[in-house]
């Protein structure tokens, strides 16, 4: 037995108690879908987990409408105090029931445990938890006093990181005061389900948020509901285009966290052990599946063949297999439609001249799996550097001097994230000033904090998510000189920090503007 | 014995020069009573792409440049226009057909506001950046940057207020601006252009074209290589198209504003044209 040999170690998935049939969740129940309904399974295995509703343009506007009653009669009316205490329960309910997330997580994305349950899961609470302070602090969002809320925010959210782009989508709207239809993937709805049954537990109140399932069609019909104010999506660079298209000309408000093709730099004077496990984790943490994952690798030229060779060996000892294994590092391909994408574009790399190598390992006999592979020789020319693959490999180019590195990292029409290794910190912040990327990662890689606003430049997208950037997506300021205006009495007692006024309420303190103004002309007159 | 006047002729600014457009087409500027004024450069989508490379050629030098170097060439700006204001009085009056008293109240609150502007240049990043308290040991800051190159169709009813109350913020943080001014108004915005060739403005970084809005913001709004879109003054435009024009390449998009708030002074108009850069690094004593 080597050292590279351990005994299976898988968590149970005793703690699961999963239903046969999810229904679409509005209005604070589980209610039947009308269209047809669809299996989702676990790709590591391709064996069925559950039977998931699928969401038509009815249970669409059923949901958009119960987040418009919640919004006007009891949300948008809460004391942020309030929102507050439901958010920080929230946090605790998904931590007390940490470990059955990660285990479904994983069950039904194919991402290791150790990703689950130490990264995805913890994050969740922590973002929770963050935004739940801020619920009772608006005024401090940064958009002078008595910011208001949006109304109903219409979110789709991508499967690579299912519950955690879920957390990272209903907390700060929440915290806002808006209400929230909200649609996870089609392949991994199974975390967002159970989630809806903790927002059970919490007792939030029926229609704050609404989880409906189904495919990109139903995503389609929820974002171009008219009775929407805010749409927030995570995913490709395509759909991105098309819901800006399509919002074109309406009042609706807009956060798009869409693709990209980080650059990782190099410099000869790196610390290179970090760095090697650096460029290990940005680009093989979740499979690659990670839209700020350090897919292109600048290395330094003098540098380049150590730093290949000893990315060979350590990949060498990943361990490729069961998600629900504690032992294992890299999991399952989230589904057929990805891992056929992965094999396209690697075939592609290979037609165009660049050198592949693929962990030599051995790949399970059910389920969708590619071997971590490394490109080498890659032109900027070619699709696997300019192209989002999203999966396990690495494409690696070289650079002489930091201003080439610079230039080949901004050589793309992404601009999410990129990556520095040097042991230089003037050089660091120098290089960061000139890259055009939203996340800059010095000496370290694919780290997330709820504090830490995320988001890209260019065609990566616009908006933040996280820290107070990503409150102010769902807040609006106040209208002109309505900042020092007293709230209307239908708020509660306590408020003092409240971004929410029903439409009601604004059409209030609009028709108070303008007879105010009208008595200053007045009196001028 | 009465002097003949010699009138100005009024080109476009591009790139820190001052040429005709390269269509060779001009357009009839009158006054509010009809008498002919001048004729003004009708910019074609050639003039509007030399624009936009002028403006990209410009952004590294100016978002590059220090704050309070910013600061003081906007300051510079106001100073200058003080200076001249008696020949932007007449102007505005000469074309809006409005009192001496409205046309000097544009003037200076114009003035004014380019002094506003100019004293966010290096308070801006205080105000919009953030030290982000990371649960690990990470130091971790987030900044606004210039988003890049900005298009701007000015407010149409105002000569020189709307025009750089628009501007203005816009190179708050760095960004480099193609301007399509007032179509009915637009001799003040030529003239702003000479003020702003000697104010210590590096050239490219602000470029003005003259003409038809409807003729060229969708050349702006298509075009690749500009990365946002202030549509303040298109309410009368088709400005739906312009703006799915402008998803194809996922331009920042601000939307039409009309009245007499339009493009009225905001730090949203300054951070709409910027982008959230967050630094992580990490902390160790080893």
């Amino acid at each position: 037995m080597s050292f590279l040999e351990y005994a299976p170690a898988p968590e149970s998935r005793a703690i699961l108690s999963l239903r046969d049939r999810y229904g679409l969740f509005i209005d604070g129940e589980f209610v039947d879908g009308r269209g047809t309904p669809f299996q989702t399974i676990s790709p590591s295995s391709e064996e069925r987990i559950a039977e998931i509703a699928n969401a038509n343009e009815a249970d669409v506007s059923d949901a958009v409408a119960a987040a418009r009653r919640a919004y006007d009669r009891s949300w948008s009316r809460m004391s942020g105090r309030d929102r507050g205490k439901y958010l920080f329960r929230i946090a605790r309910l998904v931590q007390e029931r940490a470990r059955e997330l990660a285990v479904a997580e994983s069950l039904d994305n194919g991402k290791p445990i150790k990703e689950s349950r130490d990264v995805d899961v913890p994050l969740v609470a922590a973002w929770f938890f963050y935004y739940a302070g801020w619920a009772d602090k608006l005024d401090h969002a940064g958009l002078g006093a008595n910011p208001r809320s949006l109304g109903v925010a219409a979110q789709v959210i991508p499967w690579n990181f299912p519950l955690l782009m879920l957390a990272w989508k209903i907390a700060p709207a929440l915290a806002a005061g808006n209400t929230v239809v909200l649609k996870p993937a089609e392949t991994t709805p199974i975390t967002a389900l159970i989630f809806a049954e903790i927002l059970q537990q919490a007792d939030l109140p029926p229609g704050v948020v609404n989880i409906i399932t189904g495919a990109g069609d139903t995503g389609a019909t929820l974002v171009a509901h008219e009775g929407v104010d805010k749409v927030a999506f995570t995913g490709s660079t395509a759909v991105g285009r098309a819901i800006a298209k399509q919002i074109a000309g309406t009042d609706k408000k807009a956060t798009l966290e869409l693709g990209g093709k980080a650059a990782n730099i190099v410099f000869d004077d790196a610390p290179i052990d970090q760095a090697i496990e650096g460029i290990v984790n940005g680009i093989f943490f979740n499979q690659g599946h990670v839209c700020c994952a350090g897919s292109r690798l600048l290395v330094q030229e003098n540098i380049h063949d150590e730093v290949v060779e000893r990315l060979k060996l350590r990949l060498s000892t990943l361990r490729l297999g069961d998600p629900l294994d504690k032992n294992t590092d890299i999991g399952a391909i989230n589904s057929k439609e990805q891992l056929e994408r992965i094999r396209e574009l690697s075939d592609i790399g290979v037609a165009e001249g660049a050198d592949r190598w693929s962990v030599p390992c051995e790949i399970p006999e059910n389920g969708f799996w590619y071997a971590p592979t490394i490109f080498t020789n890659v032109q900027t020319s070619s699709r696997i550097a300019r192209e989002e693959i999203f999966g396990p490999v690495l494409s690696v180019l070289t650079f002489r001097t930091p201003a080439e590195a610079i230039a080949k990292a901004n050589n793309t029409p992404y601009g999410l994230s990129a990556g520095i290794w040097t042991d230089k910190g003037s050089r660091i912040l120098a290089v960061a000033d000139q890259l055009r990327a939203g996340v800059i990662w010095a000496n370290t890689f694919n780290r997330f904090d709820p504090s830490s606003p995320f988001g890209g430049y260019k065609e990566s997208g616009y908006g933040r998510e996280g820290g107070r950037h990503g409150l102010a997506a769902y807040l609006s300021p106040a209208p002109i000189g309505q900042a020092a205006l007293s709230r209307p009495s239908t708020r509660g007692a306590v408020e003092t920090a409240d971004g929410a006024a029903a439409p009601k309420a604004r059409r209030a303190v609009r028709s108070a503007t303008r007879s105010a103004k009208a008595a200053t002309k007045g009196s001028k007159r | 014995m009465s002097r003949l006047a010699v009138p100005k002729t009024y080109k476009l600014y591009i790139g820190g020069a001052f040429p005709r457009s390269e269509s060779g087409r001009t357009y009839e500027v009158v006054s509010a009573s009809g008498a002919f004024l001048a004729n003004a450069a009708k910019a074609s989508r050639k003039d509007a792409r030399d624009a936009v490379v002028a403006a990209r050629g410009a952004v590294g030098g100016w978002g590059g440049a220090t704050a309070y170097n910013r600061g003081q060439v906007l300051y510079r700006i106001a100073e200058l226009l003080e200076g001249r204001r008696a020949q932007f009085v007449a102007e505005i009056e000469e074309a809006e057909g409005v009192t001496r008293a409205v046309a000097t109240a544009q003037v200076d609150e114009s003035i004014d506001r380019w002094i506003w502007y100019a004293g966010w240049a290096d308070k801006f990043a205080q105000v919009a950046g953030n030290a982000n308290p990371v649960a690990g040991p990470y130091f971790n800051i987030s900044v606004p940057e210039p988003t890049g190159v900005v298009a701007i169709i000015a407010p149409q009813d105002t000569s020189l207020l709307g025009f750089v109350s628009a501007v203005a913020p816009a190179l708050v943080a760095g960004n480099s601006v193609v301007v399509v001014a007032s179509e009915r108004f637009p001799l003040s915005a030529i003239s702003l252009a000479e003020v702003l060739a000697t104010s210590d403005v590096p050239k490219g970084v602000v470029n003005v074209l003259t003409g038809s809005p409807a003729e060229i913001a969708p050349w702006l709004a298509s075009h690749s290589d500009v990365n946002a879109i202030d549509l303040v003054g298109a309410g009368d435009l088709d400005w739906i198209s312009l703006e799915v024009d402008a998803a194809d390449t996922l331009k920042r998009v601000l939307r039409p504003e009309s009245g007499p708030d339009a493009a009225a002074p905001a730090l949203g108009r300054i951070s709409a044209f910027t982008e959230t850069k967050t630094v992580w690094h990490t902390k160790s004593l080893r």
